[in-house]
């Protein structure tokens, strides 16, 4: 998949945005890339660490508006 | 120290937190909690297992739809808000996404004269205390 597959987690509270993110991502194939939309504040520095403990990468980040658009990209 | 398990994605890890939830109360907000943290441990690699009994268990029986009432003000916003996540979800997640194990008491399920076919699907089979003590020994275990 080479397009950016859009995760919508906005006015979804901890750790909502992290499990939606993981479903898809446990479906996913390696090389997939995701971008997480969320309002959670918490996400911003949530997400990254989930990311990093389990080995995928983080693409990006970045805040409009109220909203966070975080970029995953599956690893293995 | 360290070894290796299956992690959230199906790929090895190595990691070593091995993580026991004990979940007693009923109210909202504990529930809350031991499911925010058992799905987030599971879903990042440490192996869970929670353990459910006294009024923990009573919304995890087939049929029974009561909502978990309200500590105090921070059960009553979370009821208010349609964006947090319920606890029975929480836990799903745990199990689907981290493979945690969720067990119900034994005792409990003796009380409540229920049988495993009684519980939610997600439930494993109704386990004994001494044997949750037992493999919880040496490692971090969370009461609810």
């Amino acid at each position: 998949m080479s397009d950016t597959r859009i995760i919508d987690a906005r006015d979804t509270f901890c750790p909502g945005p992290l499990m939606e993110l993981i479903s898809y991502m446990k479906r996913a194939s390696v090389g997939d890339k995701f971008e997480l939309l969320s309002t959670d504040k918490g996400s911003i520095n949530d997400i990254p660490e989930w990311v990093k403990k389990v080995g995928h990468e983080m693409l990006g980040s970045e805040q409009v508006g109220d909203v966070w658009h975080i970029k995953v990209r599956k690893a293995k | 120290m360290l070894r290796q398990y299956r992690g959230p994605d199906g790929d090895d890890d190595t990691m070593s937190r091995k993580i026991f939830v004990l979940c007693v109360s009923g109210t909202r907000e504990r529930l809350q909690m031991a499911a925010m943290v058992a799905s987030v441990a599971a879903a990042s690699g440490d192996e869970v297992t929670v353990f459910f009994s006294m009024n923990a268990m009573l919304y995890f029986v087939k049929g029974r739809t009561e909502a978990a009432p309200a500590e105090g003000e921070f059960g009553r916003l979370m009821d208010e808000d349609k964006g947090v996540p319920p606890f029975k979800q929480l836990f799903k997640y745990a199990a689907e996404l981290g493979d945690a194990k969720l067990l119900p008491c034994s005792m409990a399920v003796d009380l409540l004269k229920a049988t495993e076919a009684d519980l939610d699907p997600e439930l494993g089979p109704p386990t004994g205390l001494t044997r949750f003590l037992s493999d919880a020994e040496n490692a971090q275990l969370f009461t609810f």
